[in-house]
């Protein structure tokens, strides 16, 4: 009994050794958390679609055919910071997750975002619109990709202001997201020479909202901006159709938008709208057969977001990395260092290039929602109507206050 | 004269909190207040006969609208016979759930009731959820009650004066079928003494489950009335629940005009909320219902037990 436990516990240590050093020179196991919100009013736009993508992610990167060990495993932080904090805590510490992707909701983003830089992890985050992330709270650790509050307010927001609307109330969601959004979209109103009248924040998750647009219809401001998102915006959309707002002469500006919201809303009353992504389905073949694949997979066959494009094209830049390095060094600063390195390509964003700030920049697209009669199919929405660089959609480097660009 | 003018065209500053934008928020809370009603009355029928706490009132007022939505888009029956259709549909559906389940907590303390029932509401949520996501479907206002007119100070959409009147029609409705019929007398009997009700040739347990599905059918009705307001969602419910049954404690728990006024009231209140101080406007009813606790434990128009 004793000689057996004795010799057991000496060959674990040995097993344990072998390992250990196989670890060091050549590891190719990798452990991805899609933390998002999977059941409230942003689960549609992220949530289980955006673990899909990171699924479809590593099947398409073909790096278990090379010999990596690749699992993807998901959390619900339910948009509260201290859940989405306890499950990425938990991730590092117990489940031994290398990276974390997708966190919408920028309060959440911005909680988990301290702890990923903490334990020295991999943040790509595609969910969250606030541009701190990339900016005063930029992170070594830290890649943000798809969009941002900066370039909500400098492509939808500017071209408003521009096509003469110069009065603004802002009907904002009162957590940071909808601070960031008021913020950059009134630097760039009160820049146009425009003006920002009043506004009022609400609750996030608010069912009614005609108190609000009550509030906004008085203020008589040419330009109602919307800086919330997902079921709240689409609340506000339709019930600003309700209390005849945009007949009296003002306009709504959805500033943030997505697929699922207009599908939400519907065509009827949405339609005309003009909102900004970087990503659309039916952009070109390459981005159509992506998204063939990705409906065949969804339980309401419901193409990708843009936020969920976002996590499939980090994922697959985040892998190339790795490949790149020849193995898993678990050493977060030094990955995102060789992501920041290398030119971005994927079929759903094109070519682009991630900023010391870690920002990643790529084109995005000015899109009008399409008239029920221009419509041939379950989600043929969005007209494009124009196309915005992405060095001039988002924050240049020179207006960053990011801490990683003082060298 | 263009001071006149001007003086009436936009306000600004604090002055813009004008009388006649509060008449509009007082509205608006009164519209708000019609759903309160609504849900929190069926929650008093259901305490009040039953002593059932009904958590799943929430998931039923949700199955209401999505029910409504069905009939739309696959029957093609249109918004007027929802409002007959869902409420007697997801009445059968509570009645089910009355017979096959709740029946066997009776005499058993409220927590095994409020338990068994948050159960079913999390179920029922998370199935529509599985099927429909959560960002929810559109349900067009009917054609009958589109538009809207100028009262003055505000522009009214018909739809939203309709929920109101509408609203109080049903509640009020209810609260004499309850109160001043033969039919409320006996459901009141058995509920007080069942023994005694029974011995009188009354099938109790039938006016039980019947009792049940009036509650549920009133949830359903509600959730129709919403769908063109608000999205058709899984969670439509959920987001409400718990609103509303602050609503049945202030006003008392099982106080059938109590729960009416006391939704209206508390509508009014938080439409003033949004106006003066819309930060606190998810959270000014909890408020009054702790002052209220504080003050009358048994809600505004409740008895002790």
């Amino acid at each position: 009994m004793n000689t057996r436990s004795i010799a057991s516990l000496l060959l674990t240590t040995a097993l344990t050794f072998a390992a250990a050093g196989v670890a060091s020179a050549q590891d190719k196991t990798v452990k991805i958390g899609a933390l998002s919100d999977q059941s409230g009013l942003y689960a549609d736009l992220g949530g289980p679609g955006s673990t899909l993508a990171a699924q479809m992610a590593v099947e398409d990167s073909g790096l278990a055919a090379k010999g990596w060990k690749i699992d993807i495993i998901s959390g619900d932080h339910q948009n509260k910071p201290d859940i989405g904090t306890a499950i990425a805590r938990q991730w590092f510490d117990v489940e031994k997750v290398d990276a974390i992707v997708d966190v919408p909701n920028s309060g959440v983003a911005l909680a988990v975002n301290n702890v990923i830089k903490e334990k020295n992890g991999v943040y790509v985050n595609s969910g969250a619109a606030t541009s701190d992330l990339s900016n005063a709270q930029c992170s070594p650790n830290t890649v943000h990709w798809t969009y941002d509050t900066y370039m909500l307010a400098h492509t939808t927001g500017q071209a408003l202001v521009k096509a003469g609307g110069d009065t603004w109330f802002f009907l904002t969601a009162d957590y940071a997201f909808g601070a960031a959004l008021e913020r950059d979209t009134t630097a760039v109103v009160t820049s146009n020479g425009g003006k920002v009248v009043g506004g009022v924040k609400h609750p996030l998750n608010t069912p009614d909202f005609s108190s609000f647009l009550l509030q906004a219809q008085s203020s008589k401001a040419k330009i109602i901006g919307l800086a919330n998102a997902g079921g709240d915006t689409t609340n506000t959309i339709k019930q600003a159709a309700e209390f005849g707002i945009g007949k009296g002469g003002q306009k709504l500006a959805a500033l943030l938008l997505f697929l699922t919201d207009i599908k939400a809303i519907g065509l009827e009353t949405a339609q005309g709208l003009s909102f900004t992504e970087t990503f659309y389905w039916d952009m070109n073949d390459q981005t159509r057969a992506f998204s063939k694949r990705f409906a065949d997979k969804m339980k309401n066959n419901a193409p990708p977001t843009m936020v969920q494009a976002g996590v499939y094209a980090g994922v697959r830049h985040y892998l190339k990395a790795l490949e790149a390095m020849g193995g898993n060094s678990h050493d977060g600063v030094k990955i995102v260092e060789k992501m920041k390195s290398m030119p971005t390509e994927d079929d759903l964003f094109g070519k682009g290039e991630i900023q010391p700030n870690g920002r990643t920049i790529h084109n995005a697209y000015l899109f009008e929602v399409k008239k029920p009669s221009e419509s041939k199919g379950p989600w043929d929405f969005y007209k494009l109507v124009g196309t915005v660089p992405g060095d001039q959609a988002f924050t240049p480097l020179s207006e960053s206050k990011c801490a990683l660009l003082k060298k | 004269m263009r001071l006149a003018g001007d003086f009436q065209g936009t306000p600004k500053g604090p002055g813009a909190k004008s009388m006649q934008a509060l008449y509009a928020q007082l509205l608006v809370g009164l519209i708000n207040g019609s759903f309160y009603a609504l849900l929190s009355l069926g929650l008093a029928v259901i305490f009040g006969m039953l002593n059932i706490i009904n958590f799943a009132h929430g998931a039923l007022y949700m199955m209401g609208a999505f029910v409504a939505y069905f009939l739309l888009n696959l029957g093609g029956i249109n918004y007027w016979w929802a409002l007959l259709l869902a409420p007697i549909i997801v009445g059968i559906f509570g009645m089910i759930l009355e017979r096959t389940m709740l029946q066997w907590l009776t005499g058993l303390d409220h927590l095994y009731g409020l338990l068994l029932t948050f159960g079913i509401a999390l179920i029922v949520q998370g199935v529509f959820q599985n099927y429909f996501g959560s960002s929810g479907l559109p349900y067009a206002i009917p054609d009958q009650l589109k538009g809207g007119m100028n009262l003055g100070f505000m522009f009214l959409p018909v739809y939203r004066g309709w929920v109101v009147i509408f609203s109080l029609i049903v509640c009020l409705a209810t609260w004499f079928l309850i109160e001043k019929t033969q039919l409320g007398a006996n459901l009141r009997a058995a509920t007080e003494n069942p023994t005694l009700v029974r011995a009188f040739g009354i099938n109790v347990p039938r006016m039980i489950t019947l009792t049940y599905g009036l509650g549920v059918g009133l949830a359903a009705l509600a959730g129709v009335l919403s769908a063109p307001i608000n999205q058709v969602r899984p969670l439509m419910g959920a987001d409400l629940i718990i609103v509303v049954f602050a609503v049945v404690v202030i006003g008392g728990m099982g106080s059938i005009m109590g729960s009416i006024i006391t939704g209206f009231a508390l509508g009014v209140i938080e439409g003033l909320t949004k106006y003066f101080y819309p930060e606190a406007s998810n959270t000014v009813v909890f408020v009054l219902m702790v002052l209220v606790l504080l003050v009358k434990p048994t809600g505004l128009t409740g008895r002790a037990a």
